[in-house]
């Protein structure tokens, strides 16, 4: 439907715009400059549309933490397991998620063996179902980053105010300035600049990330999507980088504000608060994630069911930790594409649309 | 996880007091939860993530991005010409 889409949107993939972006790009650069995409979203677009073949051998993209299904750690998808595992239970999720290995089985194979496993479009779609069956107990996976935080809140709020006593989520969300905190103390950091993830700036603004580019003299920009979105988020990075200036630069201002969504943050800080939490493949980042305030205890599913002990066991051979950390490309795993596809995954990353792995086997990087 | 679909809204609604709106995505009708954009009226470009709308979407911030790369494009192809002539 392409001629449905307005001409200012349609430019953004007008690729004589684009071209001309990219001409800019080799001429600013002057040496080897490595810079992070934090979003996997945008990992899988840059590689759906070859933006990293015809940038400069000088720049190097790095692909980042930024997809929720892949950070989320053993010890929640095997709670998720067990919970969706019990008779009257329907546990919902959004799709990507019935796939990523637990430490014996996934989602998919719950549903297989009778268990009721649902996917939602939206968290709301969730509460809809807990209305519709009041003698069931509706539990949802509520992961994602802060784009998908309010929702998750405004799922929780939604319950509340329809008195539903058989619905729960199970707080997984995560967060991006903990994540670029733990990336850049790292001691094998490469990383020089950021392009920060668009629709999470959306939310949150991007007031949160001038203290950080400061503390490890790291310019960043904010970036949308779209072709033309990307190249000018890393024209932008590479102009500061070139020129030795620290900034956080906006480079998708129709869509983010410096400030961000006020009454989305406002939603967030009512419902949840942050709480450590273990990233698969990483480990613990202090604060880096939402639980339930007090006053929504009742609303999480950990608090609801007993989930036991639970013992965790992770693929020897996957290196999804150091994919996700940048350290590693998926190319460079001995199992890629041979032991570890889409159909039959070791790690998280080979799962999502998000994943570095799936973006790396879709569109045919298989070596580097 | 994160895209964001570019919708114009229709119309605005509310369903247990909570802001909705049916969004046109390219043709295709979806509602989705206005709740962080009140001021949104139809007309109006949103960006919308697992049925829930982020934040409205600035045409004239979106056209001006549009013109500056228009003009930077065209002032390279003036100065190609220059160069091959």
């Amino acid at each position: 439907m392409a001629e449905q889409t307005p001409d200012f949107l349609a430019g953004y993939r007008n690729a004589k715009l684009v071209k001309t972006v990219l001409a800019e790009i080799h001429q600013t650069v002057t040496q080897p400059w490595t810079l992070m995409e934090i979003c996997g979203g945008q990992t899988h677009a840059i590689m759906q549309y070859g933006l990293d073949q015809l940038l400069p051998p000088e720049i190097e993209l790095v692909h980042g933490p930024g997809c929720p299904v892949c950070v989320t750690s053993l010890e929640l998808i095997d709670q998720a397991l067990m919970i969706a595992k019990q008779p009257d239970v329907i546990f919902t999720s959004f799709g990507d998620m019935l796939r990523v290995p637990g430490s014996k089985e996934d989602l998919f194979s719950i549903r297989a063996a009778g268990g009721q496993v649902r996917v939602v479009y939206s968290p709301m779609d969730a509460v809809k179902i807990a209305a519709e069956n009041p003698d069931k107990q509706i539990v949802f996976f509520a992961i994602g980053f802060e784009t998908t935080a309010p929702a998750n809140a405004m799922a929780v709020i939604q319950a509340e105010k329809m008195g539903l006593d058989n619905f729960s989520i199970l707080p997984a969300n995560v967060l991006v300035p903990p994540a670029m905190h733990a990336i850049l103390s790292s001691p094998n950091n490469r990383i020089q600049g950021f392009l920060a993830a668009g629709h999470v700036c959306a939310i949150m603004g991007y007031w949160e990330y001038p203290p950080i580019a400061e503390q490890y003299q790291t310019p960043m920009a904010v970036t949308g999507f779209e072709p033309l979105d990307l190249v000018e988020g890393i024209l932008q990075t590479v102009k500061m980088l070139e020129e030795g200036r620290v900034a956080v630069e906006n480079a998708y201002s129709r869509v983010v504000t410096y400030e961000g969504n006020k009454i989305a943050q406002a939603m967030l800080a009512k419902v949840f608060k942050p709480v450590d939490r273990n990233w698969r493949g990483i480990g613990t980042i202090p604060l880096s994630g939402y639980g339930l305030q007090e006053a929504y205890q009742q609303f999480d599913a950990t608090q609801r069911f007993d989930t036991g002990s639970i013992q965790t066991e992770e693929s020897k051979i996957c290196i999804a930790g150091q994919v996700l950390q940048g350290i590693k490309k998926p190319s460079e795993c001995p199992a890629f594409g041979t032991l570890c596809t889409p159909q039959t995954p070791l790690g998280a990353p080979m799962v999502s649309s998000e994943g570095a792995c799936a973006a790396y086997y879709r569109y045919g990087r298989k070596k580097s | 996880m994160c895209l964001g679909i570019p919708g114009k809204i229709e119309s605005v609604y509310e369903d247990h007091g909570t802001k909705m709106a049916k969004i046109d995505f390219g043709g295709v009708l979806r509602e989705a939860c206005i709740e962080v954009i009140p001021e949104a009226k139809p007309g109006d470009w949103t960006i919308v993530h697992a049925g829930f709308a982020l934040n409205l979407l600035s045409e004239e911030e979106a056209r001006e991005t549009l013109d500056i790369l228009e003009q930077m494009s065209e002032l390279a192809e003036l100065e190609d010409q220059e160069h091959s002539g």
